[in-house]
């Protein structure tokens, strides 16, 4: 199973096995993973699931859809490193990925 | 003071079903929403994305569904409050007094929460100064543009709401767009007018900023934004508006002493009732094992508190259960005609 790195605000660092065909966004959601609202649960209509994709991990993943940089423009403190990790599935092509969470989601 | 047999906080789908259910077992009901407008979530995050899953309806917007319950509830005279956040809930003999920020103030033996994720709030500035400076040079929405003439106003966003007020200020006052990216979300002739305004100097703009701080010791002088590759830039600005949507937030509910699981209340399955008694909760808001976050799960679940107010409302009488197809009483409570 994939594995995915969640790391909190403060540092506190989670990995996670996460099946295929989950969202990174489930996969903290279904762990208890802090700092992961996901309001909407998964519609992209809240922001709240924001995620800062490792550098090195950033051009690796698929490309943003419609309306993904539109939502995170409502997201706390984006950079260019955003994703909305609801619109990540995982697959065996991100295993190891690494996924910082943001200070808040609101 | 208001009396009812039910009040419903929150007029989303599942508030708004659950109100017609109310109203054709014979019970008065009124409902309570802090958005400006009736649909919860389906209209203030998806009034243009198409649902496929609501039963016998094969494809709808969430205006459409919005609009359809609202013609659904037409033959019934129901009171809606919006505007209006429940602050307060307190039992007294029984009863729940329950009063809004607004100061309207209910007595009912029933509350149904259908509140979805909570209530919708601005989002706001990351900044700390910036709670410091909030409705007095700071602002989420505009209520009186007056204030803002011959003075610099500092607009973040890249909506419609940003762009259009960002146009609309330039005429009377110094305005300052700042986004955190090149691209806008709004019509493209908005986005037109607004480069143009900005390369006619009406406009100032700053792409790929973002508000780092808010100065001043009394009242906001200035403020530093940040570029993507970290260079400050300092703006003399006596107004700051930001645009970032709306949140939702749980907001007082958590502190009526309810039964909570991580943003949301347990339930019965039978009556969707709280560990208080009264006190139901259905749609997004409510969780027991096995619960899904669908609009058709909101309607089942208000159809069973709705029956479950029965009883506190009408402890003298006996629920009967009766079909809209046949039952005389209930055609006559729709304003349609027997056979």
């Amino acid at each position: 199973m994939p594995k995915i790195t969640y790391i909190e605000y403060n540092g506190k660092s989670h990995q996670i096995d996460v099946a295929n065909g989950l969202t990174v966004m489930e996969g903290a959601v279904q762990n208890n993973i802090p700092g992961i609202d996901a309001d909407c649960g998964g519609s992209m209509a809240c922001a709240t699931c924001h995620v800062y994709v490792k550098e090195d991990w950033f051009n690796k993943l698929p490309i943003k859809e419609n309306g993904e940089e539109d939502m995170i423009d409502m997201a706390f403190e984006p950079n260019k490193f955003s994703r909305l990790s609801c619109q990540l599935t995982v697959s065996d092509e991100i295993d190891g990925l690494v996924v910082q969470l943001p200070k808040k989601q609101a | 003071m208001i009396k009812t047999d039910a009040l419903i906080i929150g007029a989303g789908p599942t508030g708004l079903f659950t109100a017609h259910q109310l109203k054709l077992i014979g019970l008065d009901c009124e409902i309570v929403d802090n958005l400006d407008k009736i649909g919860g979530q389906c209209i203030e995050l998806y009034p243009d994305k198409p649902i496929y899953d609501i039963p016998a309806i094969p494809e709808c917007t969430g205006e459409e569904l919005t609009n359809n319950l609202i013609n659904q509830l037409k033959p019934f005279n129901i009171k809606f409050h919006l505007n209006e956040r429940v602050d307060e809930v307190k039992n007294n003999n029984g009863k729940w007094e329950v009063k809004t920020n607004k100061g309207t103030s209910f007595n009912t033996p029933n509350i149904i929460i259908a509140g979805g994720v909570g209530s919708f709030e601005p989002r706001k500035f990351p900044a700390k100064n910036c709670e410091k400076f909030e409705n007095k040079s700071i602002y989420y929405s505009i209520k009186d543009k007056t204030i803002f003439k011959n003075k610099t106003v500092s607009i973040f966003g890249g909506g419609d709401s940003a762009l259009d007020w960002a146009i609309e200020l330039s005429r009377n006052s110094k305005v300052n767009l700042i986004h955190r990216r090149d691209e806008f979300r709004s019509a493209q002739s908005t986005v037109d007018n607004m480069y143009k305004l900005s390369k006619e100097g009406k406009i100032n703009l700053f792409t790929k900023y973002q508000l780092k701080d808010a100065k001043g010791s009394i009242n906001l002088e200035s403020i530093d934004i940040e570029h993507e590759n970290k260079e400050v830039k300092n703006l003399k600005t006596d107004f700051v508006l930001g645009f970032f949507g709306l949140i939702m937030q749980l907001g007082p509910i958590a502190k009526w002493g309810l039964n909570l699981d991580n943003k949301t209340i347990n339930v019965d399955t039978e009556k969707f009732e709280t560990n208080h008694k009264g006190i139901y909760a259905v749609g997004d808001i409510c969780s027991y094992p096995g619960k899904l976050k669908l609009i058709l799960s909101g309607f089942h679940e208000g159809a069973l508190a709705a029956r479950a107010c029965f009883t506190l409302a009408r402890p003298n009488e006996k629920y009967r259960f009766e079909f809209t197809t046949s039952s005389k009483t209930i055609k006559s409570r729709l304003g349609v005609k027997g056979d």
